[in-house]
């Protein structure tokens, strides 16, 4: 490896890393003044413009606050569950392009932190290692609550994982690549004209059922509303982060929401063309006055923009869904992950194929 | 109880009634007004008939008070202290007047008794303090607010 590529390398390392923490207090704020307003109350709107330093001072009060162990916790699996379930966030992300490649010289650069041509199969594994973090509190937390929490927060994820990567195959399918740049790339093809409008091939026009199931198995495997039985505030309390404090609970909320943001990313990786320019933006790129590396700076700037916008949207969505829709009854969550999903992913898989067969995509 | 609601075709795949929940989410998050009184700025207007804190009513700069002891007489938490005495104009008068307003329940009882319109309950609510205070004669002459 030479100082370039891993000077590139640290770069686009710390970039994604920056990417995610600084996601986590934005977030923080969009959930309370979403909510707030939502609910038609205000939220903080004291600390900064529009309270948008509310989130420095809830992370300084997480730094400053006492942080005690229980007494009755297995001290080992306690410290450790808040890091297990925070370092598998950090790492998904990794394998998501945000940007197309751009060519310095001979070498081309990907803006992904990790390049890998199984990207998708590294991803699920990585996002399933999540869920030994909630396990590992709800069991060392020695409480009947956290371990109803951390029961309810595994069977569900196993069942929806299920339906979830049966869901992706027909994207797997329709692109014959489970390389997530690769995926971006052949979404740029144009599907069909319709007028004097091009379809572009995202995912979302050739899996528009797959984008349904997989939409509602992300706010499974995230354990956000509809499906936050792990948490379920008013059943079980906190569930898994009912003993949690200070700094380790910030981890878990740190992790929820970065599991957020991969999940975004992945939906706008997978159905919505990922860095692929938005409407406007190919026109915009073509009327500025640019060429040579300059253009190739503000292609990668704009696309850039674009993945994050839609990540952006999809981040929005998820807590839009949370305080529009209510929590699952545990039985019916269950019937609908086995009895409706599963099926569903199932014909998906069906039709995606007679489809694939028949030429159509 | 489960109540099953009549559902057409449609609306038992609930993906339209989703996007409509979402739709009215979203009308509150732009459009309804908000029902947060941001406090230091803002207060909650109450009624006339609220019973804050007390005040002595003056005339002339002279309480209405004539120590007729109906007030403390009347007061179920008996909290009023009051210890008469003669002006010079042979008029009775209070000269220790005493509330002490942490065993005061509120109840406009000394209000009602009043015949001379003296001791009166403001809309003041905001009585939180650091001491015990026991509020005499020169604090509730004072017109913080009244009615």
């Amino acid at each position: 490896m030479t100082a370039f590529s891993l000077s590139v390398m640290v770069v686009k390392v710390i970039f994604v890393a920056v990417v995610l923490l600084t996601t986590v207090p934005i977030m923080a704020w969009v959930e309370r003044r979403g909510s707030a307003l939502i609910q038609n109350r205000l939220g903080p709107n004291r600390v900064g413009p529009l309270g948008l330093i509310q989130p420095l001072a809830d992370v300084v009060k997480f730094l400053w606050k006492e942080d005690p162990v229980p007494a009755h916790v297995s001290k080992t699996y306690y410290v450790l569950a808040p890091l297990m379930a925070l370092v598998p966030a950090f790492m998904t992300f990794a394998v998501i392009p945000f940007a197309g490649p751009i060519q310095i010289g001979e070498r081309v650069i990907t803006f992904q932190a990790a390049d890998l041509n199984v990207g998708l199969l590294y991803i699920f594994s990585i996002a399933s290692l999540g869920i030994y973090g909630i396990i590992m509190s709800g069991w060392s937390s020695n409480n009947k609550f956290s371990l109803l929490g951390s029961l309810r927060s595994s069977s569900q994820m196993i069942s929806y994982e299920v339906s979830m990567g049966l869901s992706i195959i027909g994207i797997v399918m329709a692109f014959s690549s489970i390389d997530l740049g690769e995926i971006v790339s052949a979404q740029g093809q144009a599907l069909s004209q319709i007028g004097g409008f091009t379809v572009p091939k995202w995912g979302i026009f050739i899996q528009p059922l797959g984008f349904v199931i997989f939409l509602t198995t992300l706010y499974a495997e995230t354990n956000r509303l509809p499906f936050d039985l792990p948490e379920g505030e008013s059943e079980i309390i906190a569930g898994y982060h009912l003993e949690y404090g200070s700094i380790k609970f910030a981890m878990f909320f740190m992790a929820e929401y970065m599991n957020m943001f991969t999940a975004s990313g992945l939906l706008a990786t997978l159905y919505f063309g990922g860095w692929q320019l938005l409407p406007g933006m190919g026109w915009l790129l073509g009327a500025l006055p640019l060429t040579g590396m300059s253009h190739d700076w503000a292609r990668v700037i704009l696309e850039m923009t674009s993945f994050f916008l839609k990540v952006g949207f999809f981040m929005w969505l998820f807590v839009w869904v949370r305080w529009t829709l209510p929590r699952f009854r545990y039985d019916q969550l269950m019937d609908f992950g086995w009895k409706v999903l599963l099926p569903l992913s199932m014909a998906n898989i069906c039709v995606t194929t007679l489809i694939i067969y028949f030429g159509w995509v | 109880m489960i109540v099953k609601g009549k559902k057409n075709f449609l609306q038992q795949f609930y993906v339209i009634e989703i996007a409509r929940g979402l739709g009215i989410t979203i009308k509150n998050l732009f459009f309804a007004p908000k029902v947060t009184i941001e406090y230091p700025e803002e207060r909650r207007k109450y009624s006339e008939r609220f019973r804050g804190m007390h005040y002595i009513k003056a005339t002339n700069g002279v309480e209405n008070c004539t120590a007729c002891m109906l007030c403390p007489t009347v007061c179920p938490a008996e909290c009023i202290h009051i210890e008469a005495a003669e002006r010079p104009d042979k008029e009775k008068y209070p000269v220790r007047f005493d509330i002490d307003v942490l065993r005061c329940c509120f109840c406009g009882m000394c209000e009602e008794a009043c015949p001379k319109d003296a001791i009166k309950l403001s809309t003041i609510y905001e009585m939180s303090c650091t001491s015990r205070p026991i509020y005499d004669k020169e604090f509730l002459l004072e017109q913080r607010g009244s009615k």
